[in-house]
């Protein structure tokens, strides 16, 4: 492990793509918690970590995204991801990519083992029970698939929530069950995609929450998505956000505040 | 029934089922029904998980040493009076049928439940050759005389409801008085024990699947909830088994534990109601019995899997939990798979049996969600193994040219970060200033599978990363 600055760990923050293209609030939410954890945030150049390529049965490309993926972030004591999907690429399907390869194997071993979703390093690791952050009112909390079963997020998002006074959970039907994004499969298989999610906005709506929470953007975008298109008022943001007490900035597909401009 | 491979065809098969409100309320059903007994089931059991790693364990361990325990099975088996038969092909399988068959001058065949029996397409070749294939298991007999496929492994008329059954019994069974009530389950039932009955007393030959074969006593094992299984091995003179060779283990203390995961991971049941053992054919002493025993073994591509990337998925032991837990799999049902095996371990399965070229879209159609492989009971890596199928068909390039290009473009800005960040940048700029006032695009270009269904909300603008760099700078100025 790389020295620490002081007592402060330095956290690599790997945003991801969909976090650096689309809605970088998420990256700065990130990183606010993490710097509030007593870690220092740095984020190098950084891309994809090559998730896309993977499951599309393309390793050569996976393997070149990969390797400079851990070139940039061996450095850091932590390498911290606001996504399960993401950093379960790196945790658990690197070791199989570079499997059998001496030069590499141990470099990625090292690097997995400092690899955390964000949920999960500020609970497991940082030893968080409680943020700093107000929030009044009820949410409902999507459990994205890779994160859930990958690495084992499900209690600390909701530890780190419930610790919030004023703020309620509203637990919806199947929380467990895929949204049905699935990376390229929402474009692929786009109308059985969009039958997955219909039930998932339904068990949604049905909690009468009006804040959807997760910790995917890939999810998020395809829950508010369909939220948006059938109408219904529920605000879906990365629980990042919340946590880091900008739960009352423009959610996912809504507009930027004018005073924002 | 045979019927042909409409694999190649699963979109347009999971249109259909989509817009399918029958087949939809009862996918609907799946949820509150297997999924949630599954998990009842194994909630009450608290060994239940180290069951699975055992469960994984004897499988491993038999497919290492698959020829011993086939050997020795094949032994057991003669030893007491039974025949083995092995076949390569499918082909193969329903020609020693046939033979048995002609040699037992069968005019008449019961069957148990057996998707081997899906497999080879028995049923059609039989009819093809004069002899009348009868299915004894409720549901095999409802597909067949509606001659459709089943749409689940374990629950073949997943897809009808009672309505469906009532009419296809008054079409069929015309002998019986038009005026009767066959409305509720319980009478269905009733009136197909009846019409079965005279055939399990009239049939030549009775042809049963294999849930098991044990290597120490040469045994075959069944496991049924309608005793319709005994009824088609024990009364005909003949009794034919039909199995694929890994479904071996080597002791009946390994298949006492393999019961313990198949109820609960299928149904959700401690044990089925009846669990059957077979070993060879009647002796003098039995009351009752087949004079013949027959078992075939059927291999069908599998030594292929054995030697390679899919061998884990030949630790299956056939008990739906994967399909029963697919989202997937929920929205469109087991027809849209177009194969005898649906669901995440027929996106694994088929395409080593029918060839990747015409199952290509099975083990694509995955969110890879991951639930399959979290409820089966031999932990088999489900999603790697439809990822490994992805990977051969990218080498082969069968997989559609526009996520091939999409991808080379991707790869191309994602393996330069300067350039990605510039024109990311750049490009992110340009839709938050298209889509500043809405927050969000009802339509983009090159976006339409998205798009047509949902919104797609309007980046916040620049990147994350150009954002985290200004705000880096404008903090060390004073």
């Amino acid at each position: 492990m790389a020295a620490e600055t002081g007592s402060r760990p330095r956290v690599g923050l790997f945003a991801t793509c969909l976090v650096d293209l689309i809605r970088p609030s998420i990256g700065f939410a990130s990183a606010k918690l993490i710097e509030d954890s007593g870690c220092t945030v740095e984020v190098p150049l950084q891309t994809c970590c090559g998730q896309p390529a993977f499951n599309s049965g393309d390793r050569k490309t996976t393997r070149a995204m990969a390797e400079q993926m851990i070139e940039a972030f061996e450095p850091y004591d932590y390498i911290v991801v606001p996504s399960g999907s993401c950093a379960g690429m790196i945790k658990m399907h690197y070791p199989e990519l570079f499997a059998g390869d001496p030069a590499w194997m141990p470099r990625v071993e090292a690097l997995c083992r400092r690899v955390f979703e964000l949920m999960s390093f500020l609970v497991d690791v940082r030893k968080l029970d409680r943020v700093n952050a107000i929030y009044e009112g009820t949410v409902t909390y999507h459990d994205s698939c890779s994160g859930l079963r990958e690495l084992g997020v499900k209690a600390q998002p909701r530890k780190l929530l419930s610790g919030i006074t004023g703020l309620n959970i509203a637990e919806m039907k199947d929380s467990d069950v895929c949204c049905g994004f699935g990376g390229t499969f929402c474009v692929k298989y786009a109308e059985i995609s969009n039958a997955i999610v219909e039930k998932k906005v339904e068990n949604i709506a049905a909690t009468g929450a009006p804040t959807l929470l997760a910790g995917d953007l890939g999810c998020l975008m395809n829950m508010a998505g369909k939220l948006q298109r059938l109408q219904k008022p529920v605000a879906v943001r990365h629980v990042a956000e919340l946590l880091a007490g900008m739960g009352n900035e423009p959610a996912i597909g809504e507009p930027a505040k004018a005073s924002s401009k | 029934m045979s019927h042909p491979i409409k694999s190649p065809q699963f979109k347009e098969n999971a249109h259909e089922a989509l817009q399918d409100a029958q087949l939809q309320k009862a996918l609907g059903k799946i949820e509150t029904g297997a999924v949630a007994r599954r998990r009842s089931a194994a909630e009450h059991l608290p060994e239940f998980e180290r069951l699975r790693d055992s469960a994984r364990d004897i499988k491993n361990h038999t497919l290492a040493h698959l020829d011993l325990y086939l050997e020795q099975y094949e032994k057991r088996v003669n030893e007491q009076g039974g025949h083995v038969h092995w076949a390569v092909t499918a082909e193969d399988m329903r020609q020693i049928v046939l033979d048995i068959c002609k040699k037992a001058n069968a005019r008449i065949v019961t069957k148990g439940k057996s998707m081997i029996g899906e497999e080879v397409a028995l049923n059609d070749f039989l009819e093809k050759n004069n002899i009348v294939p009868v299915e004894t298991d409720l549901g095999e007999y409802i597909i067949q005389i509606r001659n459709e496929a089943p749409s689940h492994i374990i629950f073949p008329v997943l897809h009808l409801n009672k309505e469906e059954i009532e009419e296809d019994f008054r079409r069929v069974h015309t002998n019986l008085p038009v005026g009767r009530n066959i409305k509720e389950p319980a009478e269905l039932l009733a009136e197909a024990r009846t019409v079965l009955r005279e055939k399990f007393l009239a049939a030549d030959v009775g042809i049963t699947g294999a849930n098991f074969l044990v290597a120490e006593t040469g045994t075959s094992l069944i496991v049924t909830n309608e005793g319709n299984g005994d009824l088609t091995q024990t009364l005909p003179k003949v009794h034919i088994v039909l199995a694929s060779i890994e479904k071996v283990v080597p002791t009946l203390e390994d298949v006492s534990q393999m019961l313990r995961v198949l109820a609960r991971s299928a149904t959700g049941q401690e044990i089925s109601i009846y669990t059957t053992f077979s070993t060879g054919p009647r002796r003098k002493e039995d009351v009752d019995g087949p004079g013949e025993y027959h078992v075939i073994l059927l291999d069908n591509g599998r030594s292929a899997m054995l030697a390679g990337q899919f061998r884990d998925m030949l630790r299956c032991i056939r008990c739906g939990a994967c399909m029963n837990h697919c989202p997937v799999y929920g929205a469109v049902g087991g027809h849209a798979y177009g194969w005898v095996y649906p669901g995440p371990m027929g996106a694994v399965l088929t395409p080593s049996l029918i060839g990747v070229d015409k199952a290509g879209h099975l083990p694509n159609a995955s969110t890879f969600c991951g639930r399959c492989e979290e409820v089966c009971p031999v932990r088999i890596p489900l999603p790697k193994m439809m990822r490994h199928w992805r990977e051969r068909e990218f080498e082969r390039h069968l997989s559609p040219a526009t996520v091939r290009s999409g991808l080379k473009v991707w790869s191309f800005f994602a393996l330069r970060p300067t350039l990605y960040g510039f024109f990311a940048g750049l490009g992110m700029n340009l839709l938050a200033s298209l889509g500043r006032t809405k927050g969000r695009f009802r339509w983009l270009p090159l976006a339409g599978g998205w798009t047509r269904y949902r919104d797609f909300p309007v980046p916040q603008g620049e990147t994350f990363q150009s954002r985290w760099k200004n705000r880096q700078r404008a903090e060390k100025k004073p």
